[in-house]
């Protein structure tokens, strides 16, 4: 049994999966900039990005459910931003009196919190497009050519190839383990400090194997000429219509993020 | 004919591990062009040590000579070009993000210009059947597909010696046989450790036997394989 942690690429034939992937991450990161520039409270241009983010979705034929889906991974870190409702000053909407502490719901910490949300969700809707249609070595490549320094490339593409093997070990441990934990009726299973004591020392385990795995992979790369420069091909230059495509739709996005600023 | 030693040749050599344990004792070996011999041996008798210490990843007291290189640290780039090592575990040698990558790894450092690269990465993955996986992720391949993709990892550096630790440890019976037939197809001269001696006795016509960390045989396979006291005294079964 294999466990990918980070496989979000889905295969399809859509549009946005034949994109280059430098001018993928481009977009998305460009998109996600324009969010966070976007005033609070410009609502129309929400709206108008959400189309950008939908229309996105549905070229990319994966399907609008699925991103909406995946992207409700960002609702528990919107929680992180709940407390702005009752710190920024403004109108009262309400108030409790909890203790000592008089807690006040103002209707500019609303408008925060909410921005704070939509904003999140939209940039983590992109965000995942960008990993479903785009192929985790792709994205290495196109992270690359954007100037991320190879070392940091390097270690991500790393990280990413292990991590997969390493799930797969704690997997096995855990079946393993599993299936040693039998018991002849009764309630059995140990105290659970034993049990804490238990899964510790099967972390610890992980470790020290991730550790000598470690070693080896570099006996490997050492063995094939590593010396510690990164190195790679050199990548082709884009096309200059895929320049046009990039540099149109920057300047539709410093529009969008205008309009925030002259409607708000 | 005593065995020429143009293509590896190891004098007196020891090594003992940072922990004190000694790996290596006065090892010394003779290889020729074009020889395949087989490092046979129980769990522990230094025959992993050995394979690391033609390409300098470990270096003990003694005289280690491959192809024209005597293996010291101004050498490394050069002797690392001679000698490929395919080690037991894909998963150690297969680290990069896709097949291909990998596969050019070695020749990217060896200086190469990219259309070589591609050409010997595609060369290299053919001669081994898998050429079709350029563009996978090789945690998704099989344990008999990617110990292929790691022997063309090292096949792409056209190395003149080929040094493979455990190359069918693991693999079912049809994954095996294949292994067998496309490592038979190959020209450098091959170092085989293996406890498989089956597969030892069609590949290698020459047999090393090594036993806490001493060579105690050296000869021909059908020799050696055949002398059941020999093989008992250290552990071996030709199953």
């Amino acid at each position: 049994m294999h466990f990918s942690p980070f496989d979000l690429y889905r295969t399809s034939e859509g549009l946005v999966h034949g994109l280059d992937p430098r001018i993928k991450l481009a977009l998305t990161l460009a998109f996600i900039l324009s969010v966070s520039l976007t005033p609070v409270g410009a609502w129309p241009v929400y709206v108008l990005l959400l189309a950008v983010v939908l229309s996105a979705a549905v070229a990319s034929e994966l399907g609008l459910a699925f991103v909406m889906r995946r992207a409700a991974v960002a609702l528990p870190f919107v929680l992180a931003a709940l407390p702005v409702m009752f710190t920024v000053k403004g109108e009262a909407l309400a108030s409790v009196q909890v203790g000592a502490w008089t807690i006040t719901l103002t209707q500019p910490g609303l408008e925060r919190f909410v921005t704070v949300a939509l904003k999140s969700w939209l940039s983590v809707q992109m965000a995942i497009l960008l990993t479903a249609t785009t192929s985790l070595p792709d994205l290495l490549m196109a992270m690359r050519s954007l100037g991320l320094p190879r070392l940091l490339v390097a270690v991500l593409g790393l990280m990413w190839r292990y991590l997969a093997v390493l799930v797969d070990e704690a997997l096995r441990m855990m079946r393993a383990r599993d299936s040693r934990s039998g018991t002849t009726g009764g309630g059995g299973g140990g105290s659970l400090l034993w049990r804490a004591r238990v899964t510790g020392s099967m972390a610890g385990t992980l470790f020290l194997r991730g550790f000598e795995r470690s070693e080896r992979i570099y006996n490997a790369m050492l063995a094939r000429g590593y010396d510690g420069s990164i190195r790679s091909f050199r990548l082709s230059p884009l096309s200059w219509t895929e320049r046009l495509v990039v540099l149109v739709a920057f300047i539709l996005l410093m529009a969008l993020v205008l309009l925030g600023y002259i409607l708000g | 004919m005593g065995p020429s030693c143009l293509a590896i040749e190891i004098e007196d050599l020891d090594y003992s591990y940072p922990d004190g344990h000694v790996a290596l004792r006065g090892i010394s070996l003779c290889v020729g062009p074009g020889e395949r011999i087989a490092i046979v041996g129980p769990n522990g008798a230094g025959k992993s040590t050995l394979m690391l210490h033609l390409n300098g990843i470990l270096r003990g007291d003694g005289h280690v000579r491959v192809g024209d290189f005597d293996v010291s640290e101004d050498n490394l780039r050069k002797v690392r070009a001679v000698v490929g090592i395919v080690f037991q575990h894909p998963d150690d040698q297969l680290f990069s993000p896709t097949v291909f990558e990998d596969v050019a790894f070695g020749p990217i450092y060896m200086g190469l210009p990219e259309d070589e690269v591609r050409q010997r990465v595609i060369s290299s993955l053919r001669q081994m059947g898998v050429e079709a996986y350029a563009d996978r992720v090789s945690h998704h391949l099989s344990l008999g597909e990617k110990k292929r993709i790691a022997i063309a990892t090292v096949l792409a550096m056209d190395p003149q010696v080929l040094v493979l630790d455990e190359p069918s440890a693991g693999l079912d019976p049809r994954s095996r046989r294949t292994l067998i037939q496309l490592l038979d197809q190959l020209d450098p001269t091959m170092l085989i450790s293996s406890h498989d001696l089956r597969m030892v006795k069609e590949l290698c016509p020459r047999t090393v036997i090594l036993d806490e960390g001493e060579v105690v045989a050296d000869g021909p396979t059908s020799d050696l394989l055949n002398d059941e006291a020999l093989l008992d005294a250290h552990g071996l079964e030709l199953v």
